[in-house]
């Protein structure tokens, strides 16, 4: 196996983009990665496309195809990876084993979804064609339901509070109102959220215990990165960062399957993997990206990959280990809850991000100082398919 | 304008009395204070300037809200509807949402329209809200007819409060009536009508002292979505 490099990444800012088509979000996210690789007009091996739902909101499918016409990469290999909510990462760990192969050299990975096309109702219905086709979605569950679900058990079981998820949302969102990739450029207030009678309708229950900013936004965006071996890189313009560690876990579909809802296995398993690979350990990491689709996940992953011990994962946000600067700092992008969540770039987004921290490229007020390591997080389904990341600056 | 006052009293429509719409403060989500208070009809020609770059805004429908508000205003403004009032929201003096109605019928008010300038603070249902508590409470009306031209406002007042389906003709032309009766009302205000009496003097004296605006490609920008997008 070769050890693979991320030699270019781009992204666009996420939100409502509604002069562009799936197409043009992939391309532009596309070319500011090939740019940032220097690619200039050499062309790639292969393209690995994560998207959700294209067939079901665009109706358009084989993306991949269509995507490699549009930016002139014919005849390279060309892929739609469809993992749920995990497809960016998946597409990541496709163009990884690919190039670790050897069978590749230079890969495309973009992931990107249009879901600002629909009504939230319509969107928030095709996120949850994701559960389970006949003991749960004929139901009536959503992704809201299921997380409300789970937050009032882990609230039960680790003491997790309210102003625990609050404290997610105020950090998340102030740390988007730093960030020109995000959704969501609004700093939240205690007050407005949570302390002021008129929180009732500022932040109204969603799906009870989860109100309204527990939840991430329904977002259009792209994001895209470049792999090619790390030994065939030759004087870098940029520090090479590698991908040190991946890992690959899946659980039941239906949370009343498992022996204990709260458990994240999956993302124990995959960070797990991710870590051994990498041969690094929790405390060595620097910053990570989180897959916080809503407040409670932020804790919980928190807590699963390692970072802290079960229980303890609320109190650290509220004792601010987690903002910039504290013990581990998280979503310092603003996470899914303010860069936005369009469901097939995130996990390439998650990984574009800490590329940037590694490399040292983002302004004082969202940089790590000295990042070398870093973890992602891409959480598909409810818990039913993860993947994680362990990103590693090379020293030169 | 010439104005021919023999003729006025034939155009001009009967005036209910309407008694004032008691100002509050609302704490928005980023924390800032939303004065929510009543216009005067000398205040129509400053709002409009809100209101005009909306009209070339197709997203989620202010084209149409805007027009139609626009005319509902300056219908107000020239002597041309009975009974309509303006309730407006104004953040450190700047107008960021505007709605507006009319009593039908001592009983009856009618809903006109919600635009709200900033987004993403949930304006449109703080003022929404208010509007109704202004029927139902200080007019002492029995029932509001309501439609909604957007989806979004489908889902803030029909579905949110919820409303009862009518087959009520609404003074706009579109879909038949919703209706909020006193109970539908009173049911619904614990989570969804908001906002603290007396508003405190130095908020009430920067509201107004002047209505501010935001320039045209700033309220362009915020109606496109959070921070434009």
């Amino acid at each position: 196996m070769r050890d693979v490099a991320i030699i270019g990444v781009g992204m666009i800012p996420f939100g409502r983009r509604d002069e562009d088509t799936l197409m043009d979000m992939l391309a532009y996210a596309s070319l500011k990665a090939l740019d940032d690789a220097g690619l200039g007009d050499k062309s790639v091996d292969a393209v690995y496309v994560g998207n959700m739902g294209s067939g079901a909101i665009q109706h358009q499918t084989a993306i991949a195809s269509t995507l490699v016409d549009r930016l002139s990469l014919l005849p390279a290999a060309a892929d739609t990876v469809e993992n749920g909510p995990a497809s960016g990462g998946s597409a990541v760990k496709n163009g990884l084993l690919a190039v670790a192969s050897g069978y590749y050299d230079t890969v495309l990975v973009v992931g990107g979804e249009k879901m600002r096309e629909v009504t939230g109702w319509r969107a928030t219905d095709f996120v949850a064609t994701m559960t389970h086709p006949t003991a749960e979605y004929p139901y009536g569950i959503t992704l809201p339901g299921m997380a409300g679900m789970f937050t009032r058990l882990y609230m039960e079981k680790y003491g997790v509070t309210r102003e625990h998820l609050v404290a997610v949302a105020l950090k998340n969102q102030e740390m988007g109102t730093r960030n020109p990739y995000a959704h969501v450029e609004m700093a939240l207030s205690k007050d407005g959220i949570y302390d002021n009678p008129a929180a009732v309708v500022n932040n109204p229950v969603v799906a009870d215990p989860l109100h309204l900013y527990d939840a991430c936004p329904v977002s259009d965006g792209a994001a895209a990165l470049i792999l090619c071996p790390l030994e065939k890189l030759k004087n870098p313009a940029k520090p090479p960062v590698v991908i040190a560690g991946f890992g690959q876990a899946t659980d039941t579909q239906t949370l009343q399957e498992r022996d204990d809802p709260t458990d994240l296995k999956a993302v124990t398993l995959a960070a797990g993997q991710a870590f051994e690979m990498a041969k690094l350990k929790p405390s060595d990491i620097h910053v990570a990206e989180l897959h916080d689709a809503f407040t409670i996940l932020e804790i919980a992953e928190s807590e699963h990959v390692g970072f802290f011990k079960k229980g303890e994962g609320g109190k650290a946000v509220l004792a601010g280990k987690t903002r910039l600067g504290g013990q581990i700092p998280i979503n310092l992008s603003g996470g899914l809850k303010a860069r936005g969540h369009p469901v097939g770039a995130t996990g390439v987004a998650q990984v574009v991000d800490i590329v940037w921290q590694l490399r040292n490229e983002l302004p004082k007020d969202r940089q790590v100082k000295n990042a070398q390591n870093g973890l992602t997080v891409n959480f598909g389904g409810f818990g039913n398919n993860v993947l994680s990341f362990v990103l590693r600056r090379v020293q030169q | 304008m010439a104005i021919d006052m023999e003729l006025e009293e034939v155009l001009r429509p009967h005036q209910y009395e309407m008694i004032p719409y008691p100002p509050k403060v609302i704490t928005l989500a980023n924390g800032k204070q939303m004065v929510v208070r009543q216009a005067v009809r000398e205040d129509v020609p400053a709002i409009l300037k809100s209101v005009h770059p909306c009209l070339f805004i197709e997203r989620d429908y202010y084209d149409i809200v805007s027009a139609r508000l626009y005319g509902e205003l300056l219908a107000w403004y020239r002597h041309r509807v009975k009974s309509e009032y303006c309730l407006i929201g104004q953040i450190d003096g700047y107008l960021v949402g505007i709605v507006n109605g009319r009593m039908e019928t001592e009983k009856v008010g009618m809903s006109y329209h919600t635009l709200a300038i900033d987004r993403g603070l949930r304006i449109g249902s703080h003022l929404f809200a208010a509007k109704m508590e202004y029927h139902l409470e200080y007019l002492g009306q029995e029932e509001v007819l309501i439609v909604a031209e957007s989806p979004i406002g489908f889902r803030r007042w029909m579905i949110e409060y919820p409303l009862e389906p009518t087959k009520i003709p609404h003074e706009l032309g579109g879909g038949d009536s919703w209706l909020l009766t006193r109970e539908i009302y009173f049911a619904a205000k614990p989570r969804l009508v908001v906002g603290e009496r007396p508003v405190p003097q130095d908020l009430w004296e920067v509201a107004t002292s002047d209505i501010l605006f935001a320039d045209d490609d700033t309220i362009r920008e915020r109606i496109a979505g959070l921070k434009g997008r």
